[in-house]
């Protein structure tokens, strides 16, 4: 155990829990201070995955969910690093990702937005980084969705990105955005980050060299976590 | 260095993706050993109602005080039969989460000092833009007194952190209520 007492956590561009412009923070945000917690081993571990827990179809949700055809829509890839904020990449980490269909709906039972299902694509898929900490998905471009936070409200186009480090103190869900959408600067959700360049971390980069001719337009998108900057037991 | 990435909410369609395909509320197996006990409980928002579209993730040592991961330096010694982490919605149920795990062993704070066992929480949910950490400590444990996180917190919030036994019978079974918000606001860390 470290005395470190001071946060792990990077509040200068994490969204705080009450962001009165998206409703639903009002009356489910903590409002006493949070207590400081000092990294012990319950912190400086965490649930460890291993070849077993993916296949290599998973990551692939232009083809995991096929029943009679391709999903309909702009094929993707989506290609980057997970590393800790001390610039370290993140091997034999878990990525799991989850979208609307190009049409801008969930598969989910909850999800009424008037708009297609489409029966090849359940917008679902996971992934193991590599040794250097890399991870790729390919799939298709989600459609924006409307929502009722206010009159008139569209979620900007974004994959679902849960990721686990190798510690809990790693765990990260967050939400992956396109370059030039216009209704970023609408949304309250990615606005709820305090800095712009916090919220420029999660707009993906169109990256031409990671597009595949003929086949996917290619995007690139690092993730970075807080990392066990002490260790115990040293 | 890098800056971290911003947290986003978890949204209300995490399951088809989190949860129906990688069901982990029993962390149970027949080898597993350890005294099983179930935790049932409620996120409960800042008017008392329950959120149906919570995600709870659990992450605990084993019946021995050990966690599986290299970090833990006895993690050769941990029950090959237990993984220590667990996953749980509210929404099959519209209010209500329910784990099967086992009682974690003590976990050490320092070379002298034990933690209380405990099982350390995060909590996603529709409305929370970054999730919520929490732990679960265990009434009638003789070891509360001495916890070195519990004795840091206020007599009055402390309670909040700790399940209560219910008497249902079949196996023990521990309430864990998790208030967001209000007058038995859970204590959060920031860890
Ligand atoms: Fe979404």
């Amino acid at each position: 155990m470290t005395d470190a007492t001071s946060s792990a956590l990077d509040w200068s561009v994490h969204p705080p829990y009450l962001h009165e412009p998206y409703r639903s923070t009002v009356k489910r945000s903590p409002q006493q201070p949070l207590v400081p917690l000092p990294r012990t081993l319950s912190e400086l571990t965490g649930p460890v995955y291993g070849e077993d827990t993916v296949r290599p179809e998973d990551s692939d949700l232009t083809r995991n969910a096929v029943v009679n055809g391709e999903p309909i829509g702009e094929r993707i890839i989506v290609t980057g690093r997970l590393l800790d904020d001390s610039g370290h990449p993140i091997p034999n980490a878990l990525i799991e990702v989850w979208q609307a269909n190009a049409a801008g709906r969930y598969i989910h039972k909850k999800d009424q937005h008037d708009a297609p299902l489409d029966p090849n694509f359940t917008g679902a898929g996971r992934t193991l980084t590599n040794d250097q900490g890399e991870y790729t998905f390919t799939t298709i471009r989600p459609g924006a969705y409307p929502w009722r936070n206010h009159e008139n409200a569209w979620r900007p186009p974004h994959i679902h990105f849960s990721v686990f480090g190798t510690t809990f103190l790693e765990r990260l869900v967050t939400q992956m955005y396109f370059p030039g959408d216009p209704l970023l600067a609408y949304d309250p959700i990615y606005n709820g980050i305090p800095s712009e360049e916090g919220r420029q971390r999660l707009i993906a980069a169109f990256d031409l060299d990671l597009t595949q001719p003929e086949w996917a337009l290619g995007y690139r998108f690092d993730i970075v976590v807080c990392g066990p900057q002490q260790t115990p037991f040293e | 260095m890098s800056r971290q990435s911003p947290s986003q909410t978890v949204g209300p369609f995490f399951h088809p993706a989190l949860i129906d395909v990688q069901a982990q509320n029993d962390l149970v197996t027949p080898q597993t050993q350890g005294e099983r006990i179930i935790i049932t409980g409620r996120v409960l928002d800042g008017d008392g109602v329950a959120v149906p579209d919570a995600m709870i993730e659990v992450w605990q040592a084993d019946y021995q005080g050990i966690y599986p991961h290299p970090n833990d330096p006895r993690h050769t010694e941990a029950d090959p039969h237990f993984r220590g982490f667990g996953r749980v919605d509210t929404w099959q149920t519209g209010d209500t989460f329910t784990l099967r795990t086992i009682r974690p062993g003590p976990v050490p704070w320092d070379d002298t000092i034990m933690q209380a066992p405990h099982i350390n929480v995060r909590v996603f949910a529709r409305g929370m833009l970054i999730h919520a950490v929490t732990r679960i400590y265990f009434a009638g444990e003789p070891a509360n007194a001495a916890d070195p996180v519990l004795s840091r917190i206020d007599s009055a919030r402390r309670e909040t952190l700790i399940a209560q036994q219910e008497d249902t019978g079949d196996l023990p079974t521990y309430r864990f209520d998790i208030h967001l918000q209000g007058d038995s606001e859970t204590v959060f860390f920031n860890p």
